[in-house]
């Protein structure tokens, strides 16, 4: 998409076309030629894992939505739901209902599983800094509404834990009561009020809710496809980073995408898919909750409400707090954060490889994050017993949340200014063969 | 094209400003019904008052019924959480108004307050944190607990521990026979 182009058509019919629209030449030039360092290493193939995976959550859902029936009019004596009864049914009576089903909820899980996997590479090589700002941010904003589609899809099987996780967050913004507290006379409901039963159409999480949230849910992985689309765009501009954080000097440093990384990409992603498919397969409900399949009551809150997996540690952060507004706040805040990590990280040195002691923090972060996510899966009354002392686990969580700001607004400014990085190589050439020699690739 | 400097505001100037302003003001316009859709419909409002009788209750027992979609407590006290509500001091509350639909907005949270009549608390079941439903019976204070993040009630539904801003709310409502209310 940027740089000169290699691409010369062979017959006449792309001749033809290259000169009408050169789509051709866009793929021949952003899959086949693009000059790749030739060091990237495992954590380079998620990029193709999480394109991967939109395209399954894509074509799963677009399958699964022409059985799917979006509507919480009671059925069965007012113990289930037209959309619980039309999951079920797309579970026993539509052929291969079960295996679509299974496809996408697990899909969203390994979706999830990459995109972590993908962020936290970014972090360790100094993927976000210059000149790749645009393309982190990007990437946090595809985040963000990965975020909300899972969210919105979790909704739709209208079981427990779709209501009331469909209830605790779209109430998230009624914090905003305590900004704006009336909208009108005495007793008016508050902003936060307002926008929440506007999200609803209605007093409370309902049919409305559900409608609208099954509309969103199919819009929004297109604006997912789209962003990355502009991702890819912004990647091309730059041209990839690499695990040593050096910049691509010449030729020599480089080996064109394909074959090289279209097999490397192509084989991690059956190394994924495997792991996907044994879930799918043995233990297809191993990431779900179980009271989800307890059609949605309004009436009753099951004894333990928890989010997916995916969501845990952002839930534990807003449960240590004890303030409602601040709470929420910092659930936002933790997201937002990320937008800033390219001007937090103040380090000339991109790759923590060179950075002894900003890997160490970054590993004591990455197991905070894994802290929080057990924290946020406990009850919220839980102790720890530790040697005859009990601690509310509300405290291990909290001194994680405060770290996960340290490590963003503290260690990632400050810890340049008494790190001495370690020598880097002079180019990629000579770290990964040796020789700074220009080599034709075979 | 030529181009010419005028101090004058020229035909193109006004044409500019006239198109953007146009633009502008009716992709405002257009907007609002986009947005607007997604509030409560008249169909959703029109769902006004009920009316329950609460004889079936016996003392230390609650009921829940639905208005306007959100579950109602009726909760029938005993002699004994009558009395500890109305022993705690407005300084230990976190929330320090009545939040009863009934009452002016400024009341303070005195049991007397949060009632009509003392052995019957009638309350909006909906936690004052992010909207879970408090369980029956549970927590510290006799009251309230909700199973979501752990906030608790005291047994005038009143917070005092937890992430939860407010107190469970008192929906409009007035005895119209010894055991019958109208909710609403
Ligand atoms: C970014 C991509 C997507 C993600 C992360 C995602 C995530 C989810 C999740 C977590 C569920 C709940 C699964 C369960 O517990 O049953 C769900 C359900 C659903 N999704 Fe998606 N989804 C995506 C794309 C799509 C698309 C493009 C459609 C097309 C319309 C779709 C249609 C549905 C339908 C109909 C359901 C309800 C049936 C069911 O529960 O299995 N999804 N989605
Ligand atoms: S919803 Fe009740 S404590 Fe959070």
């Amino acid at each position: 998409m940027s740089g000169n182009s290699t691409y010369q058509p062979k017959t006449g019919l792309t001749r033809w076309l290259d000169s009408r629209l050169p789509i051709l030449r866009l793929a021949h030039d952003t899959m086949t030629t693009f000059p790749t360092p030739r060091n990237l290493n495992v954590w380079y193939t998620f990029g193709a894992i999480l394109t991967f995976f939109l395209a399954v959550q894509i074509v799963t859902g677009i399958v699964l939505a022409m059985h799917f029936l979006p509507s919480a009019v009671l059925t069965n004596g007012g113990t289930s739901s037209v959309a619980f009864d039309s999951v079920e049914s797309i579970m026993r009576d539509v052929n291969y209902g079960w295996l679509l089903r299974y496809m996408h909820a697990n899909g969203a899980s390994m979706f999830f599983l990459a995109v972590y996997i993908h962020m936290f590479r970014g972090l360790y090589y100094g993927s976000s800094k210059a000149p790749r700002e645009i393309l982190w941010i990007l990437g946090v904003l595809i985040y963000v509404v990965m975020v909300a589609t899972a969210f919105f899809g979790y909704v739709l099987p209208w079981g427990q834990m779709s209501f009331w996780a469909a209830t605790v967050i779209t109430n998230l913004f009624s914090a905003l009561d305590q900004v704006v507290p009336h909208m009108g006379g005495a007793h008016a409901p508050g902003i936060g009020t307002m926008i929440a039963q506007w999200l609803w159409g209605g007093f409370a999480v309902g049919d409305a809710t559900l409608n609208r949230f099954f509309s969103l849910h199919y819009l929004l992985p297109f604006v997912i496809a789209g962003l990355v689309g502009l991702h890819i765009w912004a990647l091309h501009v730059p041209g990839n980073n690499n695990p040593l954080g050096i910049d691509v000097q010449g030729p020599q440093d480089t080996v064109p995408f394909h074959p090289y990384y279209t097999v490397k990409d192509g084989f991690y992603l059956c190394l994924f898919v495997i792991i996907y498919a044994f879930l799918v397969f043995f233990h297809p409900d191993f990431v779900g909750n179980p009271d989800n399949y307890t059609p949605a009551n309004p009436l009753v809150t099951p004894p333990h409400i928890v989010p997916e997996w995916y969501l845990l540690p952002f839930y534990a952060m807003l449960r240590s707090i004890p303030q409602k507004l601040f709470g929420v706040l910092v659930l936002f805040g933790a997201l937002a954060t990320l937008l800033f990590v390219p001007w937090l990280d103040t380090s000339r040195v991109r790759s923590m490889r060179f950075r002894p002691m900003m890997k160490q923090f970054f590993w004591v972060f990455v197991a905070d994050c894994i802290l929080l996510g057990y924290l946020g899966s406990q009850e919220p009354q839980a102790v720890w017993h530790l040697g005859g002392i009990d601690v509310p686990l509300l405290w291990p969580a909290r001194i994680g949340t405060l770290y996960y700001f340290v490590f963003f607004f503290v260690v990632m400014p400050f810890l340049p200014l008494i790190e001495t990085p370690l020598e880097r190589p002079k180019s990629i050439a000579e770290a990964v063969l040796g020789t700074a020699q220009p080599q034709a690739a075979e | 094209m030529a181009t010419t400097t005028t101090d004058e505001p020229t035909r193109r100037d006004f044409i500019y400003i006239a198109t953007g302003t146009v633009a502008a003001l009716g992709a405002g316009l257009a907007a609002w019904p986009f947005i607007d859709q997604m509030n409560p419909s008249s169909a959703v409002l029109a769902l006004s008052s009920i009316e329950i009788d609460v004889s079936a209750i016996q003392e230390g027992q609650q009921a829940v019924f639905t208005w306007r979609s959100k579950p109602v407590f009726v909760r029938r006290r005993t002699q004994k959480e009558i009395a500890e509500a109305e022993a705690v001091a407005l300084s230990d509350l976190p929330d320090k108004l009545a939040r009863n639909l009934n009452l002016p907005e400024d009341a303070p949270a005195t049991d007397k307050n949060r009632i009509e009549k003392p052995q019957w608390l009638v309350l909006i079941g909906i936690c004052t944190h992010l909207g879970c439903i408090p369980l029956n019976n549970q927590g510290d204070f006799g009251g309230y607990l909700c199973p979501c993040h752990g906030s608790q009630y005291d047994t005038a539904g009143r917070i005092r521990r937890g992430p939860a801003p407010e107190n469970l709310a008192v929906p409009p409502y007035a005895f119209i026979g010894p055991a019958k209310i109208k909710i609403g």
